[in-house]
């Protein structure tokens, strides 16, 4: 009985001891997942502190909280500062959730200081970053961030004509006899294709051409055989190809086989396939500005310039590479955060492997664009 | 003698066994073939009730006839072609008769012409198969002439006739050098089927570019994009310039509209600008400040 009211004692007296310790001292890394590598600071007693907290709110969504602690809010307002961070016209970054962030001092004083945070942001096409070099202000007995805005421009308001051109398909109906003449796949070509080993896996790079007069939905299918023509294993080209191909459009394609050496395989047995799809010859996008950045950081950079009046909400940028004999090394993509608006650049960059990038002699950059405004 | 004596017996046991049997066993007779869908009869021996049973693709069917009287099956009564059994049953005795129902008269032609869009100037590019059926769909597999016709406005008709095989005819023909719709059109006697088929320009012969100052632009503009037989290469299709200066290189996807494809680069001095559709390269430009 005795040992019993000590054990009683001993747990009532923990559990006080720890409420009072939850309480003054509460577990921070489980606020949310998405800052627990943040550091966190309650008060903004450091520029670094300032910085955590209002990447923190942005984290939250509490953008009124993030756009209360800035520095220089005269500059803009809370909902341009909200549209700087979540973007406009249903862009990537739109349906975009910060999955998290890094922050480095570049410089400080007593008064001053200078911090690049990179922001990690996860979408439905993966993870996207997002570089922003942040000035903090000491004011007083805190530190306040000058959050650099950066504002869509706007487009004049106008009228850009267009030819309008597109194709509506007719398919066979129920009732037709089977003998009745249905509207045919487009024809497709394999006009390239070289495996790869990368990384310790393979990857099948290649060229589809679309030789039809109508629009096609391509996709491309990879199996790999050992040298006794086992299959090793099948895969498809996923995202890493443009899908709607108009007549005489070409577009890269990557079919990565993980865990599978290239000195498995025997051969590669490639399946096309192409639909027959409505399409739309527009909107036409200008790819200007590319040029290839060298090590550390190497990469296709470039802009994308919207020619026609019609808002691209999300485009895709694929990158095909080749080397000085003009095979094809290396297919990547990316997809811009941002909407393109009419006549308005926008950047992209695709990130190219190091040992790929010092083999590269040219390249070819192709883009495909979603419309919500399309299928309306 | 002996010999004789022990024949005679078994002989006189096997011919009264036979003649129980054939005074039991139900008689009819039926035609080996019949036209689907045609009337036939079957006339059977005998008295007394009997049932027939009729077992065939199309099913099976059970009718109470009288032996002694005709068995008669009204037109349109069995349409599936195929292979029948007839089974007279008396008692426990039966009697079977196999017999083949075949197709009628031509009725309708299946006509399959593929493919759909063909580039112009392709031998045996387009194949038209022909499947003859009778009214009731089933195949006619004895031998009919079935004459393919592809005619086009800009090509003089070509036609041929071919036998069918198992119910089958088909033949390859050419496209035309011009691109138009063809009519494909597949006859046995007066049946008559038709497909069209959409003869399309081939390859581009050339891209020729032109270049012109446009502000700080440059305005690009093709030429009417041709195949090597004079087809104007249709709307929508992809022309890829392409505009180099330096390290730097800048591509636009242009679609022909109203034969040409147009579009508006930087204009930089020392560009090298090119046009491309597909495979096939057009010619390049050395932009020297309008010059």
């Amino acid at each position: 009985m005795k040992s019993g009211r000590g054990l009683a004692l001993l747990v009532a007296t923990a559990t006080i001891a720890l409420v009072v310790a939850g309480t003054l001292w509460p577990n921070l890394a489980a606020t949310s997942a998405w800052d627990a590598r943040a550091r966190i600071a309650g008060f903004s007693s450091s520029s670094q502190s300032a910085v955590n907290n209002v990447l923190q709110a942005i984290g939250r969504h509490d953008w009124q909280g993030a756009y209360a602690s800035l520095a220089n809010k005269e500059e803009f307002s809370e909902p341009e500062f909200e549209r700087d961070l979540t973007g406009s016209y249903g862009s990537l970054r739109s349906y975009a959730n910060l999955d998290g962030f890094d922050i480095k001092p570049l410089r400080a004083s007593a008064d001053d200081a200078q911090i690049r945070a990179r922001l990690r942001w996860s979408s439905v096409v993966g993870t996207f970053q997002d570089s922003r070099d942040l000035r903090v202000i000491r004011s007083g007995d805190r530190w306040k961030v000058v959050w650099p805005i950066v504002k869509e421009p706007r487009v004049p308001p106008q009228v850009i004509p267009v030819n309008y051109l597109r194709w509506d398909v007719i398919y066979r109906g129920p009732q037709d006899d089977w003998g009745a003449q249905d509207v045919e796949s487009p024809h497709v070509r394999i006009v390239a294709m070289h495996p790869v080993d990368h990384g310790g896996e393979v990857a099948v790079l290649g060229e589809l051409l679309n030789e039809d007069i109508v629009p096609a939905f391509v996709t491309v299918k990879a199996t790999l055989l050992a040298s006794n023509g086992a299959a090793i294993g099948d895969e498809d080209s996923f995202d890493k190809i443009c899908h709607v191909l108009l007549p005489k459009q070409v577009t890269p394609f990557r079919i990565d086989f993980p865990k599978v050496r290239l000195a498995q395989v025997g051969s590669v047995r490639i399946q096309p396939s192409s639909a027959l799809v409505p399409a739309s010859a527009d909107p036409v996008i200008e790819i200007q500005s590319q040029r290839l950045s060298p090590l550390p950081d190497p990469s296709l950079r470039g802009e994308l310039v919207n020619q026609s009046g019609q808002v691209v909400n999300v485009a895709h940028v694929i990158g095909t590479f080749y080397d000085h004999r003009g095979q094809i090394i290396w297919v990547a993509d990316q997809y811009p955060d941002r909407a393109l608006l009419p006549q308005t650049p926008v950047p992209f960059s695709i990130p190219l492997p190091a040992d790929v990038s010092t083999k590269v002699g040219t390249f070819r950059a192709v883009v495909s664009t979603y419309s919500a405004s399309r299928f309306q | 003698m002996k010999r004789g004596i022990t024949f005679w017996p078994g002989l006189l046991a096997w011919l009264a066994i036979t003649q129980f049997a054939l005074a039991q066993s139900p008689e009819f007779r039926l035609p080996e073939r019949v036209k689907a869908g045609s009337s036939f009869s079957a006339p059977t021996a005998g008295s007394g009730p009997a049932i027939l049973y009729i077992a065939g693709p199309g099913g099976a069917f059970r009718r109470h006839v009288r032996l002694g009287e005709t068995i008669s099956f009204a037109a349109g009564e069995i349409t599936r072609a195929g292979h029948y059994l007839a089974v007279l049953v008396v008692g426990s005795f039966a009697e079977t008769k196999p017999f083949d129902v075949v197709a009628a008269q031509p009725a309708a032609l299946s006509f399959l012409a593929k493919p759909s869009r063909v580039p112009v100037n392709q031998n045996d590019g387009i194949s038209g198969v022909a499947y003859v059926f009778d009214v009731f769909h089933n195949i006619v597999l004895e031998p009919q002439q079935v004459s393919f016709v592809l005619s086009a406005t800009s090509a003089s008709p070509q036609s041929r006739t071919v036998s069918t095989g198992n119910g089958v005819a088909w033949i390859r023909m050419n496209s035309a050098a011009k691109a138009g719709p063809a009519q494909f059109e597949a006859s046995l006697g007066n049946i008559r089927e038709r497909r069209v088929v959409q003869q399309v320009a081939g390859e581009p012969c050339t891209v020729r570019l032109s270049a012109h100052e446009s502000g700080p632009k440059i305005r690009l503009e093709t030429e009417p994009v041709h195949d090597c037989s004079g087809n104007a290469v249709p709307d929508g299709t992809i022309v890829t310039f392409t505009e180099t200066y330096g390290d730097n290189q800048a591509t636009v996807d242009v679609p022909l509209k109203r034969g040409i494809a147009q579009t508006e680069m930087p204009a930089r001095r020392g560009a090298l600008i090119s046009a491309a559709i597909g495979v096939v390269m057009g010619n390049e430009i050395r932009w020297n400040g309008g010059q």
